[in-house]
């Protein structure tokens, strides 16, 4: 049954910020970068004003900002940093570091085009690029998404011996930005969803210390390991998403949410913000009589491979949007759900497009769709 | 004691010779002429791996599974007591 909830009318980097004063970190380190800087500016305000107990280190970099955090993490804090597109990239080092060391921690991304040429504005490319840093990513469709998985990547990332850093993508400008309605948790709540933490390695009686070498014959093992928590991770996230949903009164889905996908003919597959345009073009293709279906990948690493063989294993076709794209193979989510259908007789379209900011509204993939539909879409297509 | 998973977090305890016996990379060896030593113990303040102990009567001792031959005991030996001998002949 729903709930009464405080609903409240924020912008997505407010929203975050809000979840993220609600989660009580210890330590924050954040650098500014468009679009994330509301969000850092809002974390500042809450601080000045007493309603967050935390140490905002003014850093210079974001290098040094997800080093700072990691530092703390490893000493029991909790912990939170976020930035976008270049920052992201100066970041990667450490977000490395972070990822082989096995730290709970959880960072935002505004995602956000890379250059050249400049962009301010959104696509996937920064967010997808660190898919291989042994991180947990996910990726938000709307203001309430962002809140919600924000408070589960906390959940998750500090659940007991995952030991996984999570990553909390969302659409710059198109949701950070964008003022939208949601329901928030009481504070009560969320002390309860979230309990004090307990990863921390300073013990004086047991003097550790981490980031040291590993030879040959011990290095793949750590690789081994974290394959394997990775794996493990999908549950977790499916444990996390019920846990949470029960809390809220919401289905709250971890790694993929389908929207009418039981009897579709075709489905269409999207991560962030324009799952919002795909449901409503959804609606149209519906009212004109071709049976076609959302699937959301709200987890991007762990990939929810078997989940995205269950959906779509029985689809005439199978259309992606991709917002990033692997120059010299094709779209980045395209090829991921490609491999994810391997051996499937179901062929897969990509639709490359919404790359340095460019609106993509439903008209536009009504018509991919019907294409779709007619049979005469290529196999990829680019909106230029 | 902090407890994490095996080959979770990588991290390291203070342990002796955590890269195995590292002796055996030794080209040549360091000996001690104790007729020589008069327990100045340069020697086991230079040595870069921590391999020189002094014995209970002050004299200095080579630990020979980890020393791996770098000759700067024998450099430091203000007495040239310590002498290289190619542990290959």
């Amino acid at each position: 049954m729903q709930k009464a909830r405080k609903v409240l009318a924020l912008v997505g980097n407010h929203a975050v910020a809000y979840a993220v004063k609600q989660a009580k970190p210890q330590v924050l380190a954040v650098f500014p970068i468009t679009p994330q800087t509301t969000m850092l500016e809002k974390l500042a305000e809450y601080i000045a004003e007493g309603e967050l107990k935390a140490e905002l280190v003014k850093i210079e970099s974001e290098h040094s900002a997800m080093a700072t955090i990691f530092g703390a993490a490893v000493a029991g804090a909790r912990v939170f940093t976020a930035t976008s597109s270049q920052g992201l990239l100066y970041m990667t080092e450490m977000i490395y570091w972070v990822g082989g060391a096995r730290v709970p921690l959880v960072a935002a991304v505004a995602t956000r085009a890379i250059a050249a040429p400049w962009s301010i504005l959104d696509d996937h490319h920064d967010f997808v690029s660190k898919r291989d840093a042994i991180w947990i990513q996910m990726m938000a469709e709307n203001v309430q998404d962002a809140y919600d998985l924000t408070l589960m990547a906390f959940r998750i990332s500090e659940y007991p011996n995952l030991l996984l850093p999570v990553m909390m993508g969302f659409d710059g400008f198109i949701l950070t930005h964008t003022m939208e309605r949601l329901e928030v948790l009481n504070d009560e709540e969320v002390d309860e969803f979230l309990p004090p933490r307990k990863f921390n390695l300073i013990d004086f009686e047991d003097p550790v210390s981490i980031g040291q070498v590993a030879d040959s014959s011990e290095y793949i093992k750590y690789r081994y390991s974290a394959m394997k928590a990775m794996e493990n991770a999908k549950s977790v996230i499916e444990e996390v998403s019920k846990e949470y949903s029960k809390l809220v009164g919401r289905n709250v889905p971890g790694l993929v949410e389908d929207f009418m996908c039981d009897d579709a003919d075709y489905a269409i597959v999207a991560m962030g913000a324009w799952s919002g345009d795909v449901r409503e073009a959804v609606r149209r293709l519906r009212g004109e009589g071709i049976k076609s279906c959302l699937l959301k990948v709200k987890t991007f690493r762990p990939f929810p491979k078997e989940l995205i063989r269950k959906y779509l294993s029985e689809k005439k076709a199978v259309l992606v949007m991709d917002r990033a794209y692997s120059y010299g193979l094709g779209g980045v989510l395209a090829s991921e759900v490609k491999s994810a259908m391997y051996g499937l007789q179901v062929p897969v379209y990509n639709f490359v497009a919404g790359l340095g900011g460019q609106d993509v509204r439903p008209t536009v993939i009504v018509d991919m769709a019907k294409k779709l539909h007619e049979g005469t879409l290529q196999e990829e297509v680019w909106l230029v | 004691m902090i407890e994490v998973p095996e080959y979770s977090v990588p991290l390291a305890r203070p342990k002796l010779g955590s890269a195995g016996k590292t002796g055996f990379w030794r080209t040549s060896r360091p000996v001690i002429d104790y007729q020589k030593c008069t327990k100045c113990r340069l020697c086991v303040i230079y040595c870069v791996e921590n391999t020189i102990d002094l014995m209970p009567d002050m004299y200095p001792r080579i630990d020979y599974d980890y020393c791996k031959g770098c000759g700067v005991c024998s450099n430091v030996c203000p007495h040239e007591a310590i002498t290289m001998e190619p542990e290959v002949k």
